[in-house]
């Protein structure tokens, strides 16, 4: 099932000479956990804020195309609207964050929604919980760390428990263990609640193994679109110049000197599994 | 350069972040900050140019201590490119930005002209020169940050993230650009996560965990010991994983680089057959 669809999409900031993002059509069915990514200023976070409706309502500008989400014509609908609908975390947690405690921010989205009161202390914890944060809750957003703040972020976009949820480099600013640990998170909302995942990601060796579609921009246009495998080892992906995780350019690397590992490895472990077949053999 | 005696430092809140540090950063050295998030990496190098000043303990810059020395002054020496750009930047053109800091230094005008010039081009930002960095996207804003530093020549440049919102070609290209100001003498510290963009420099690292330093030494021997990472939250680079995975295959497990990593295989391979 459809989820997003974006058909010929064309957009202009107000000022600017030239479009931000061009002839977009791309296709997001439910359930799908995708990985956008391209060199920064390529048009990822403008085709972001198309899901969530802040392209046009928000920024204004020049809109061309359609774009549909949850089967509502993002161009006739209200960003509150979409909101039910669309989470968005931004790649600045801070401009995401206001509420004077952590619990308050994680609050605010339930309480627009209107949401019972017990049931709406009930989202908040998960969410907290979930995020890894409960013991934060009654600490002030702007006085967390960076990677804390990521985890609020995250959290007040969880609580409301979207169909889809876009997440813009949510965890630049945490240690490796704690990027691992939201991307395990998103997994599992993704296999447990089919909650459709959008990531936008430069750093690819953390995020790949847990991807069904890898959409690739440059220059405001879709340059790609396929799985992990097929993108990571296609040549124009490597001309673009994206972040492929070491563990197939190893398979690369190894390609090139006459060795071909069976399959194309996207994590260290199935590198490692492929490896051992071909060195026990040798 | 900088010399860090037993220095301890607690916010008002009362939270203790750094709790005896002791570290000597040589003129000329690359040396990564790594740890957990809040393990206090960056409050550790905000005491390097003066933005906090020690509870306890001593920071020396260049020989002198950062409690008898104004932030503005320090500046001139350590150049600090923050974590978030949007904590930096505020002028109106990127231009203006970078200029900002050559005119409080008191730079002539056209010196400052060529100054900017020079930072443009090396962080591939002159098409930005007369747009409000608030237009620019999260990376290349980062960029503009670096470039209002690296203007004015600091000895010492302490970069916090660099490499977060950098799209794989820009993160290519600032890592030969921190290897290049490294070979010029520059001393660059990098507080960063990014175990991959650490295995490929190959600096010192020291790593970070609850306010202290657990473990110091060269990025090839810390990101290759899964135990004092898991303590630091850190993993193990791709390239590690998989030959500690082989590790009973009498391979090395001191692998951190994708090429020595095929040579090895090669070899292997070879020897074999």
């Amino acid at each position: 099932m459809v989820v997003i669809e974006t058909k010929d999409v064309t957009y202009t900031y107000p000022g600017a000479t030239k479009p931000s993002i061009e002839n977009v059509s791309i296709t997001i069915n439910k359930g799908d956990f995708v990985i956008l990514t391209g060199p920064s200023g390529c048009g990822k976070t403008t085709l972001c804020r198309c899901f969530n409706g802040l392209v046009p309502h928000f920024y204004n500008g020049k809109l061309e195309g359609t774009i549909t989400v949850a089967d509502l014509n993002v161009a006739d609908h209200k960003i509150y609207q979409l909101a039910r609908h669309v989470g968005l975390v931004f790649q600045n947690p801070e401009n995401q964050l206001f509420a004077l405690s952590v619990e308050k921010d994680v609050a605010f989205g339930l309480e627009n929604f209107a949401m019972p009161r017990d049931e709406m202390r009930k989202r908040v914890d998960w969410a907290l919980q979930i995020a890894g944060i409960s013991e934060l809750s009654e600490r002030p957003p702007h006085e967390l760390s960076g990677g804390q703040q990521q985890r609020v972020a995250i959290a007040s976009v969880l609580a409301m428990q979207p169909d889809i949820m876009i997440l813009d480099e949510p965890t630049s600013f945490l240690d490796p263990v704690g990027a691992e640990k939201i991307f395990e998170v998103l997994s599992e909302l993704n296999k447990k609640l089919g909650i459709t995942i959008i990531l936008v990601e430069h750093r690819l060796d953390l995020a790949a193994k847990y991807a069904n579609h890898v959409i690739v921009m440059n220059e405001g246009k879709v340059a790609l679109t396929g799985t992990p495998r097929e993108i990571f080892t296609s040549e124009k992906a490597r001309l673009i110049g994206i972040g492929i995780p070491k563990a197939t350019k190893l398979y690369q690397h190894l390609k090139q000197n006459g060795v071909e590992l069976k399959a194309v490895p996207v994590t260290p472990e199935e590198a490692a599994n492929l490896l051992r077949e071909v060195l026990n053999r040798a | 350069m900088l010399e860090v005696k037993d220095l301890y430092f607690s916010y008002p809140t009362g939270l203790e972040a750094l709790k005896g540090i002791n570290l000597t950063v040589d003129d000329g050295e690359f040396l990564a900050v790594m740890g957990q998030n809040g393990a206090g990496k960056t409050t550790l190098v905000k005491h390097f140019n003066g933005l906090l000043k020690p509870t306890k303990g001593e920071v020396l810059v260049d020989g002198v201590s950062t409690q008898d020395v104004s932030v503005a002054k320090l500046a001139r020496n350590v150049g600090f490119v923050f974590q978030n750009p949007d904590h930096q930047l505020f002028s109106e053109t990127v231009e203006d930005e970078i200029a900002f800091a050559l005119k409080n230094f008191g730079f002539e005008a056209s010196v400052i002209e060529k100054q900017i010039d020079w930072a443009l081009n090396l962080l591939d930002i002159t098409q930005y020169r007369k747009t409000s960095p608030f237009m620019l996207s999260g990376g290349e804003r980062k960029r503009v940050a670096l470039a209002s530093i690296l203007a004015w020549d600091p000895k010492v440049i302490i970069l916090d993230e660099p490499t977060i919102g950098q799209d794989h070609q820009q993160k290519e290209k600032l890592q030969q650009f921190i290897m290049q100001l490294n070979a010029q003498k520059k001393t660059v510290v990098v507080v960063t996560h990014d175990v991959e963009f650490v295995a490929e420099c190959n600096p010192r690292v020291i790593l970070m965990t609850q306010g202290k330093i657990l473990v110091d030494g060269k990025a090839e021997k810390i990101l290759t010991n899964p135990k004092v990472l898991a303590q630091a939250s850190i993993v193990p680079p791709q390239i590690t994983k998989i030959f500690l995975e082989l590790a009973d295959l009498g391979l090395p497990t001191d692998v951190i680089d994708v090429h020595e990593a095929t040579k090895i295989l090669l070899n292997r391979l070879r020897n074999r057959s």
